[in-house]
């Protein structure tokens, strides 16, 4: 009698934790089409973007929506998973697009120029003296864009847009 | 006004399920049909009129990007990014891969964070042999077993011609 009471109870605490499990899941799942989808925030640093993005570190918000449907273009500042290392995520400035002729300086003495070809994007860091981008591993597939960066949370109380 | 809670339920029911389903299909691993004939004989061996292979693709791959070579992946093709390829991985970053340019044989170094992918069926196949190694961060997923039709359902097997390939570590 006892125990058909106690398994009453462990069934009803089952079927609770079962619900709050499955409420944790779907909210995960919610947070993962948003993050990938949608829009992310996502933490930047390194000075190959100076001076528009910080050394030490700058919260920006990714849009992934432009670059599903073809709307990224020369001028935006894109997050682009790594040619060199695909488990890292660059944030650089799309300079040409397919089709595009760009020309750099390889040292400062020579300069080079290149065509982007289709299905691809030349990409580089504001700050061209401390940047490895297009320059040294050349055009990236389009690809490899992983979103668009809109929106820069600053430490001061100006809010930068792009 | 009943129906229209059993409306907003259904809908919400439908927008739940599409959210777990894009979330698995995202992070744990998806079926997806082949269409063509370049990796017969281990998919669409004939040209069948029937149905494609469908085929599981894992994505656990995707979070050390650790190929081995013979994999069967599918990928971003490089000049369109809209489009998804089917191919096996020949050749990983710093491989020296034997190639045949304009009828004369030359020997390529895979570049570092790059990967050589061919078809099984060399005569009809779109693959590193036209547009070069490709980006590891193009991969999508790994393809692990075929799931369609039921008389070949079983794992994918890990092949790639080793006499064309040398890795130097």
């Amino acid at each position: 009698m006892r125990l058909l009471s106690y398994m009453g109870q462990w069934k009803s605490a089952a079927k609770e934790v079962l619900d709050r499990t499955a409420i944790v899941a779907k909210f995960l799942c919610l947070l993962h089409v948003t993050n990938n989808y949608l829009c992310s925030p996502t933490l930047v640093y390194g000075p190959s973007m100076l001076p528009t993005l910080n050394l030490t570190g700058d919260v920006v918000l990714a849009e992934h929506v432009s670059h599903r449907i073809g709307k990224v273009g020369t001028g935006d500042v894109v997050l682009v998973r790594s040619p060199v290392d695909p488990r890292r995520i660059l944030t650089k400035r799309v300079v040409g697009m397919e089709g595009d002729t760009v020309s750099f300086y390889v040292d400062p003495m020579y300069s080079q120029t290149t065509v982007v070809p289709k299905g691809h994007v030349w990409i580089q860091g504001d700050n061209t003296y401390a940047s490895s981008d297009s320059r040294h591993f050349g055009s990236v597939p389009y690809g490899l864009i992983q979103g668009k960066v809109f929106f820069r949370e600053s430490n001061e109380l100006r809010i930068t847009r792009f | 006004m009943g129906t229209q809670s059993l409306l907003w339920n259904s809908v919400k029911k439908f927008l739940t399920c599409g959210l777990i389903g894009l979330t698995i299909s995202d992070r744990y691993a998806s079926i997806v049909p082949v269409r063509g004939a370049s990796m017969s004989p281990t998919f669409n061996p004939r040209a069948r009129n029937f149905t494609d292979d469908y085929v599981l693709v894992e994505k656990f791959c995707l979070k050390k990007y650790e190929f081995s070579h013979g994999d069967v992946v599918v990928f971003c093709s490089p000049s369109n990014h809209k489009e998804k390829h089917i191919k096996r991985i020949i050749a990983l970053p710093g491989d020296w891969i034997g190639t045949t340019h304009n009828s004369h044989d030359d020997v390529l170094k895979v570049p570092k964070g790059h990967c050589w992918v061919e078809g099984d069926n060399s005569a009809s196949s779109m693959d590193s042999r036209s547009f070069g190694p490709i980006p590891l961060g193009l991969v999508k997923g790994r393809v692990t077993h075929v799931v369609w039709p039921p008389q070949r359902i079983g794992l994918v097997e890990r092949v790639f011609p080793q006499e064309r390939v040398s890795s130097f570590k």
